[in-house]
């Protein structure tokens, strides 16, 4: 028989074997391997996300236009669900058993221990109803959150909306989760770094069964949510709501801007929408009703519709005229209709009188001088030399280049230049005679409303600009961008805009003027100057742009109604009326007549050519 | 005479620090566990930290009673001590208070007390006993019978008390036996078994069947016929299953095989009258048809016999939640896939149905606690989150912290240093208690001091193993460590009966 003692080694190897195992494997888990610790992680550390409110906004007299109304999320945590009477549960929160299920199955693939999102948005009313009942389901809690509110139901297009962020963006920028609510247009959109906030976010720890059992770390990695800073917009509300309201049943736009500062007092896009309509799980609903309908209200006309100017751009090609010494304030020209149409005036003298007539053939004249001014033998090369001049100072008045202004998706429309027509008809194959639309603003040449507010700014302050903005005070002090701020001096000498007023003036005021429904009374002087763009798909469009008081210009605006002919007829009168309520704060009586024809125009169902 | 005043004397001091060592870092354990803000007092004897210091206590006390005791009382009354054991055994059965589904506590007011505990030192000392008769020889059939009697009847008592977990540590038995002369076969075949075991139910009977064939035509023909046999016969074989797994015949192909080349084989070695050593024929035969049938019977129990919970506990070591989840995916491309008609899609659909009910099981119940007590350990790094600082312990993520899962504990606060630490302890004590048995002069001393090594070295092995998930949970205290009266006392007198046993040794003549 073998030494059966030699078999005291084969039974301690095997323990030191076992031994050994269990310290590899101790050692494998411990520390080579990392997961256990994310594990233990998820086990206890919940993540409290605290929303902050977002930033409020004010008009520049400090009416709020948006604030944020509390709403409730339903949230479920799968693991503590119980079998209840799921019927009771869904006619409470008004879905269906369907619904109910498919809801469920989503929270428990997304996790069995976490909580998340059941049902967005309860308003306070239902809320209060499931509020009472919630205790029967356990499982189920309610976390708030904010929705926006518009009290004044006005300014839609100014004021944007937001929306759940997209996938997209989540990848792009770490601050963003997936449910978090960013803005998605106008000022929300723009100013979304300003109103957002900083979001907060509190871990504590829980114990097996979800229950909170302190704070991790003391607190000392928990951040404090931070509201969003509040913005005061240079909007006058009430005259924006004016606007609205005389644009009603009209397609078209109206700017109007403070020149002397570049705030945009209003900017109506007609037809517009309530911005309440696009809050919350109102959006599924009301979105598609409002993207589909034939008349765009989500479209902002005021900035990104693009449309030839018509005659307001006289004043432009007066200006250049006069800046190139090819004219004087004295140059004549006769109305040759041959050259141009035009309707029957007197001969324009000079460029007051052509300014106060619009007189197409005047400027059809002065155009050529400009374009033409014999710098190049070729008949062609001197017509591209004179458009290059001409384009590059046509761009000082900020046509043909986006205007910094802080709305989203502004259009720069089109001044056409060398390039545009060397393009359009080949180096060499065009010239003045081509081109020659320009000088009475048609053809090539196209604008925004918010451009053309901009040009009655500029001729009303003689010379420059400030690139019009809706940023007036950010959490009350009143430092804003320096773009802003910054004077843009458009190349053209004070004492050539003398004429130009001159000529606005007689618009107004004198008679023979294109647009005498614009005046409003002795005590206030305003200058204006009608268009009327031609329309190739049907009625033109009627055009008025206008500054006052003549003196001392505190307003200067735009109007443009699609469809509805000469400018002096309905765009001059609604110019007129803004200013006056902007200015007085009422209608006079005198002028309530006038009030009236435009409320009761319906400039809608214009026939449209085909 | 013996002088009580030196009941020290001669006794082995490595054990008992190695013991005390243990005893002490299962207290403070125990504190961590079921820590409690409102009893911060680690001597609160309203809490199980309190309680166990009272069980140490008693312990400790337990100890120098044995140690004032003569080792020949223990020798001298093992087969008495074995029948009152045996007796309470049998009496448990009948008036004892069922707890967890166990019937196997006496309550005699607030107190309990579960007999089984003190069943393992009883069988070890009456195996002792019976081992050092004069005239035994391990390799007499009798001597076996008697000894695996001796070691079955208290076994079968407590399974029969439903406590599977004490049921199974009577297996360790056999390194006390193997020590004694037991044929080192039986290890290996028993560890044989068990992997057959593993693999049986990771790849399904018939490929292990299959496999079990093929080594069975090589050893055979290799054995009784020359190279040429064996290798055409390997070939023929392996024709046959590629056939079988390339057309993806029928399992009962394979049985109608096997079972048609047996019938040819006793046939022919029936006929075959000039044959020599026709033995050994039929004993490789029968060889074949036990493994097959033994195949058959794991596939057999564990799906038939044992129940859910059981089974689970396997199942997640052998990554069943990672199968089952690649399964519903499968599944569910075939539902979605083209050109399948709606009966077929609802025969799917119901499949997917019940492989998600078990997963749910699975990740909720067993699963569950295998994943919460690793994701402890696991956590707890290279040196630990820190004493009271852990949190899957504070915050009730792992069953049965302070008992059977008490190992979590020391993983998830004392990181890897402090299992090391326990785990070298424990290996330190093992080879002790060997190195000490093999110095005694009596066999029933060496016997015992092999029983007391290979009963904490099972528990150790399983409460460990269970823990880090290279062990299906049984639930088995951690000895020294876990909470409870009875499991620490039971092991104290075990190890105190060995170390009184040891201290005399040089007064025991061979």
């Amino acid at each position: 028989m073998k030494n059966l003692s030699n078999r005291k080694f084969i039974v301690g190897i095997i323990f030191l074997v076992i031994g050994l195992v269990f310290t590899v494997r101790l050692f494998t888990i411990q520390v080579l391997n990392d997961k256990y610790k994310v594990d233990s992680d998820n086990n206890v550390l919940r993540e409290l996300v605290e929303y902050p409110a977002r930033g409020l906004v004010y008009d520049r007299n400090g009416e709020l236009l948006v604030y944020n109304e509390a709403a409730y999320d339903l949230m479920v945590l799968p693991k503590q669900v119980k079998e209840v009477d799921t019927l009771a549960f869904c006619s409470l929160l008004e879905i269906t058993k369907e619904e109910f299920k498919e809801k469920i199955e989503k929270a428990k693939s997304f996790s069995y221990y976490k909580p998340s999102i059941f049902l967005k948005e309860i308003s306070s009313i239902s809320y209060a109803n499931i509020q009472e009942q919630l205790f029967k389901y356990p499982g189920f809690f309610v976390q708030t959150r904010t929705l926006r509110k518009y009290p004044r139901n006005s300014a839609a297009h100014i004021l944007g909306y937001i929306g759940e962020v997209s996938q997209s963006l989540i990848d792009e920028n770490p601050y963003y989760r997936s449910g978090d609510y960013i803005g998605k247009s106008g000022l929300e959109n723009s100013y979304e770094y300003l109103l957002r906030g900083q979001r907060g976010v509190k871990r504590i720890l829980v114990d097996v069964h979800n229950r909170e059992k302190g704070s991790y770390l003391d607190g000392a990695t928990d951040t404090m949510a931070i509201t969003g800073s509040s913005i005061k917009t240079t909007i006058d509300i009430v005259l924006q709501e004016y606007g609205e309201l005389l644009m009603q049943n009209k397609k078209g736009s109206i700017v109007a801007i403070d020149p002397k500062t570049g705030e945009i007092l209003s900017l109506v896009s007609a037809p517009n929408y309530d911005p309440n309509m696009l809050v919350g799980r109102a959006v599924k609903k009301n979105y598609p009703v409002l993207s589909m309908d034939s008349l765009n209200p989500l479209f902002n006309r005021a900035l990104m519709a693009q449309y030839p100017p018509g005659s307001i751009f006289k004043t432009i090609q007066a200006l250049i005229g006069m800046e190139d010494e090819v004219i004087t304030e004295n140059s004549g020209f006769s109305c040759i209709k041959s050259l141009v149409n035009c309707h029957n005036h007197p001969t324009a003298g000079n460029v007051a009188a052509s300014v106060k007539m619009s007189c197409n053939p005047y400027y059809y004249q002065v155009f050529k001088k400009i374009i033409q001014q014999n710098k190049a033998k070729s008949f062609y090369k001197d017509s591209e030399i004179g458009l290059g001049l001409w384009s590059e100072q046509v761009k000082k008045f900020g046509f043909g280049v986006k205007l910094a202004t802080d709305l989203p998706g502004v259009k720069k429309g089109n001044v056409p230049d060398v390039k545009f027509y060397n393009k359009w008809y080949g180096q060499g194959r065009w010239a003045f005679s081509t081109i020659y639309s320009l000088s009475i603003g048609q053809g090539e040449v196209e604008v925004i409303p918010l451009q053309m507010a901009n040009l009655a700014a500029i001729i009303a302050n003689r010379g420059y600009f400030y690139t019009p903005h809706f940023l007036k005070e950010i959490d009350k002090t009143d430092t804003i961008p320096s773009q802003f701020t910054t004077k843009n001096m458009v190349g053209i000498q004070d004492k050539y805009f003398t004429p130009i007023l001159e000529g606005m003036y007689g618009v107004v005021n004198e008679p023979g003027g294109t647009a005498r429904r614009a005046k409003i009374h002795d005590g206030i002087i305003v200058c204006g100057k009608t268009g009327t763009a031609q329309n190739p798909h049907g009625e033109d469009h009627s055009v008025f742009i206008a500054f006052a008081p003549k003196d001392d210009p505190k307003i200067a605006i735009a109007v443009y109604v699609e469809n509805s002919g000469f400018g002096g007829t309905w765009a001059a009168p609604i110019a007129s009326l803004m200013i006056e309520k902007y200015l007085t704060d009422s209608i006079s009586t005198a002028n309530l007549p006038k009030e009236q024809r435009i409320l009761e125009a319906n400039l809608m169902d214009v026939k449209v050519k085909k | 005479m013996r002088r009580y005043g030196n009941i020290f004397a001669n006794v082995d001091w490595v054990s008992i620090m190695l013991y005390l060592a243990l005893v002490f870092i299962g207290w403070i354990n125990i504190y961590a566990a079921v820590y409690n803000e409102d009893h911060h007092s680690i001597l609160d004897v309203s809490q199980r930290y309190g309680k166990q210091l009272i069980w140490i206590g008693f312990a400790l006390i337990l100890a120098l009673i044995i140690l004032m005791l003569e080792g020949q009382f223990f020798t001298s009354f093992a087969f008495p001590i074995y029948g009152v054991v045996m007796f309470s055994l049998i009496a448990v059965l009948l008036v004892g208070a069922t707890t967890n589904g166990a019937t196997s506590w006496f309550e005699i007011g607030d107190f309990k007390i579960q007999p089984s505990e003190f069943a393992k030192f009883a069988t070890i000392l009456a195996l002792a006993k019976y081992l050092s008769m004069l005239s035994i020889n391990m390799r007499d059939i009798k001597t076996k019978v008697v000894a695996i009697a001796i070691i079955g009847f208290p076994a079968v008592l407590i399974l029969l008390q439903n406590d599977t977990g004490s049921t199974l540590v009577y297996a360790a038995f056999v390194f006390v036996l193997y020590r004694e002369g037991l044929s080192g076969n039986i290890l290996l075949f028993g560890l044989l078994a068990i992997v057959v075991f593993i693999l049986t139910l990771i790849f399904g009977p018939i490929n292990i069947i299959i496999t079990a064939g093929f080594a069975y035509i090589l050893f055979y023909t290799l054995l009784k016929f020359d190279l040429k046999v064996t290798i055409i016969s390997l070939l023929l074989y392996s024709v046959f299953v590629f056939i079988f797994y390339n057309y993806q015949l029928k399992d009962n192909l394979i049985y109608y095989v096997f079972g048609g080349s047996l019938v040819f084989l006793l046939g022919f070695l029936i006929i075959k009258k000039e044959l020599k050593d026709k033995a050994i024929h039929y004993v490789g035969i029968f060889v074949f048809v036990i493994t097959c049938l033994y195949i058959f019977s794991i596939d057999f129990t564990f799906n038939e016999v044992l129940k859910e919970h059981q089974r689970t506990r396997i199942t997640v070591l052998l990554g069943e939640e990672d199968k089952l989840v690649e399964q519903i995916e499968n599944l569910k491309l075939a539902r979605d896939a083209n050109g399948i008609n709606k009966e077929e899609q609802q025969i799917i659909s119901d499949d997917i149905g019940a492989k998600k009910f078990s997963l749910k099981e699975l990740r909720q119940g067993n699963g569950w606690n295998i994943k919460q007590s690793l994701i402890a350990i696991g956590s707890g790094g290279f040196s630990g989150k820190g004493f009271l600082e852990g949190t899957q312990t504070k915050f009730n993520f792992v069953p049965e912290q302070s008992t059977d899962f008490i190992f979590c504990t020391i993983g998830e606060e004392w990181g890897f240093l402090g299992t090391f630490l326990l785990v070298s302890i424990y290996v330190a004590l093992f080879l002790r208690l060997i190195y000490l048995a093999e110095k005694q002069r009596s066999i029933f001393s060496r016997v015992y001091g092999y029983g007391v090594a290979s009963i904490l070295f099972f528990h150790f092995l399983v409460n460990i193993g269970m823990a880090i998930g290279l062990a299906p949970v049984i639930g088995i205290p951690l000895p020294f460590i876990s909470y409870g009266g009875s499991s620490l006392w039971s092991f104290t007198i075990l190890l105190f009966i060995f170390i009184k046993l040891d201290s005399e040794r040089l007064n025991v003549l061979r």
